[in-house]
């Protein structure tokens, strides 16, 4: 299978490596990238354990063909912390025990961050919508649900 | 086309890791020369917090702060011996030995201050900061990190200690038909409120209402993530999971999360919890645990409320649209029961 070059900006920075056709981007951000922070949880779309945002908006990257972000910013949960400092996101997920085993935790982080960015007073029935394409074994939803309220309302509430 | 409400409830008890014992699990703890705890361990977190709790446990025995004890339960090929994260027993089986680990731990620990500061080892007592100090002069104290040292490089001392909980096998008695099943039991009881939709036979849950008799919560957040979890996991069961929808002809299982129904974030619906403590006799510091209990109730207790709402009783899990809808056909329509 021939090699394309691909070059599109990984949480800000820009990457130029050459990637297989039909590649997917989960697997481009995994195996070539190094970062294992998208999850691979099904490859066909049915659990949101990969979400990603692509220009800001929320995508799934085992169903994203590599080629097609030529060009364009990618965001994991990788870049969501800002140095030392957790996103409010993750800091209200902490707090409100919005994570047992952790694996849809990045999707559902990058799930409720497209939501946030868009809508930073989201009604509760937005968040369940949100987070409708993510699917989580643990917690039973509601820690999640009320983690991105409280990460709207600046962390001030407890659940 | 009519929704019906309905109620059901229902009570368990249930016994905290395997029925006639038999499970044990071990631990060891042993100080660093810097004198942090380290806890090794061959039992697993799956996410439900085994890790946080046997740092507590380890670290009130010893009488260190928590964050002066880590626990490693990265590989049971190196690891002391542990039957595993099941049977709810992990809190209680996994604490014991804990507990015990640490107060042999404890025992040279204090030993080893005690020649330090030259006084009787039953002088002395922890301030749960960090520090040894002797009783009712803790002007006259030494730090754990300065008893590691010492007990390293100039007593030549491993402050370490062993641990097991071992519930003995019961045999069952031919005879008679008598055994011990377990020493220690939890309890629950959940209400569930459902609504049947008699066209389609879909079941949207409403609310549910539950209390849980745990032993002590060594950790009430911890508990609290664990019965929110929980009993939409027994949510599930009841309406939505199987790996063999038409058992046992296996065609049409699911093959991946398209195919295997689980609650989505659409799904739930209020739950208030209630947590009774009555610690056990046997538990680390009256610990039960809630684990698998946090599930169950929630099966019969929806089973039981759809016939409190329609009329009928499915007695095979999961409860589809499909078997209620059967079901109410061949009843001849939604009967609803009375609420009580």
């Amino acid at each position: 299978m021939s090699k394309s070059a691909l070059q599109f900006l990984h949480n800000g920075r820009e990457v130029a490596i050459f990637v297989d056709g039909g590649t997917s981007l989960l697997v481009t951000l995994r195996e070539l990238i190094g970062d294992m922070t998208p999850k691979f949880g099904c490859d066909q779309g049915g659990c949101g354990a990969c979400s990603v945002l692509i220009d800001g908006e929320l995508h799934l990257a085992c169903l994203t063909l590599a080629e097609t972000v030529s060009g364009r910013a990618v965001e994991t949960l990788d870049g969501l912390k800002d140095g030392p400092n957790l996103h409010p996101l993750q800091r209200a997920f902490a707090d409100n025990f919005a994570a047992q085993c952790g694996y849809c935790t990045p999707g559902m982080l990058m799930a409720a961050k497209a939501l946030l960015d868009r809508n930073p007073s989201p009604t509760r029935a937005d968040v369940v919508e949100a987070i409708s394409g993510n699917i989580c074994r643990c917690t039973g939803y509601e820690p999640i649900i009320s983690a991105v309220l409280v990460a709207a309302a600046g962390g001030r509430t407890r659940a | 086309m009519t929704k019906h409400r309905g109620r059901g409830i229902a009570s368990i008890n249930y016994p905290i890791g395997m029925n006639l014992g038999g499970d044990p699990s071990q631990a060891l703890v042993h100080s660093n020369p810097s004198g942090k705890f380290t806890v090794s361990l061959s039992s697993i977190d799956l996410g439900q917090g085994m890790k946080s709790v046997t740092r507590q446990i380890c670290a009130e025995t010893l009488g260190v702060p928590v964050e002066d004890v880590y626990v490693d339960t990265a590989d049971s090929d190196t690891g002391p011996h542990c039957m595993g994260s099941f049977a709810s027993r992990g809190t209680h089986r996994v604490g014991n030995a804990v507990m015990a680990a640490a107060k042999e731990a404890r025992g040279v620990m204090m030993e080893a201050a005690a020649e330090e500061l030259e006084v009787n080892a039953a002088d002395l007592e922890t301030d749960g900061r960090g520090n040894i100090q002797v009783k009712g002069a803790p002007h006259r104290s030494i730090s754990t990190k300065d008893v590691a040292i010492a007990a390293q490089f100039r007593q030549g001392k491993t402050i370490s200690g062993r641990g097991i909980f071992l519930v003995p096998l019961s045999d069952v008695d031919p005879e008679t038909g008598e055994m011990s099943p377990a020493t220690c039991y939890a309890h629950a009881c959940l209400v569930a409120e459902v609504e049947v939709d008699d066209e389609t036979g879909e079941v949207a849950m409403v609310r549910m209402d539950s209390a849980y008799e745990l032993g002590r919560a060594l950790n009430p957040r911890l508990v609290e993530q664990q019965l929110v979890g929980g009993a939409w996991m027994g949510v599930s069961h009841a309406l939505y999971e199987t790996t063999e929808p038409y058992y046992p002809d296996s065609s049409h299982g699911p093959r991946d999360f398209v195919e295997y129904l689980m609650p989505g974030p659409g799904d739930i619906c209020p739950h208030d919890i209630a947590v009774l403590e009555r610690p056990a006799a046997d538990g680390p510091f009256g610990a039960k645990g809630p684990g698998e209990m946090c599930a169950n109730p929630a099966l019969p207790a929806v089973a039981n409320a759809i016939f409190n709402a329609v009329g009928v009783r499915i007695d095979e899990l999961p409860i589809t649209p499909e078997k209620v809808l059967r079901a109410i056909k061949a009843q001849g329509g939604a009967r609803s029961q009375p609420r009580r």
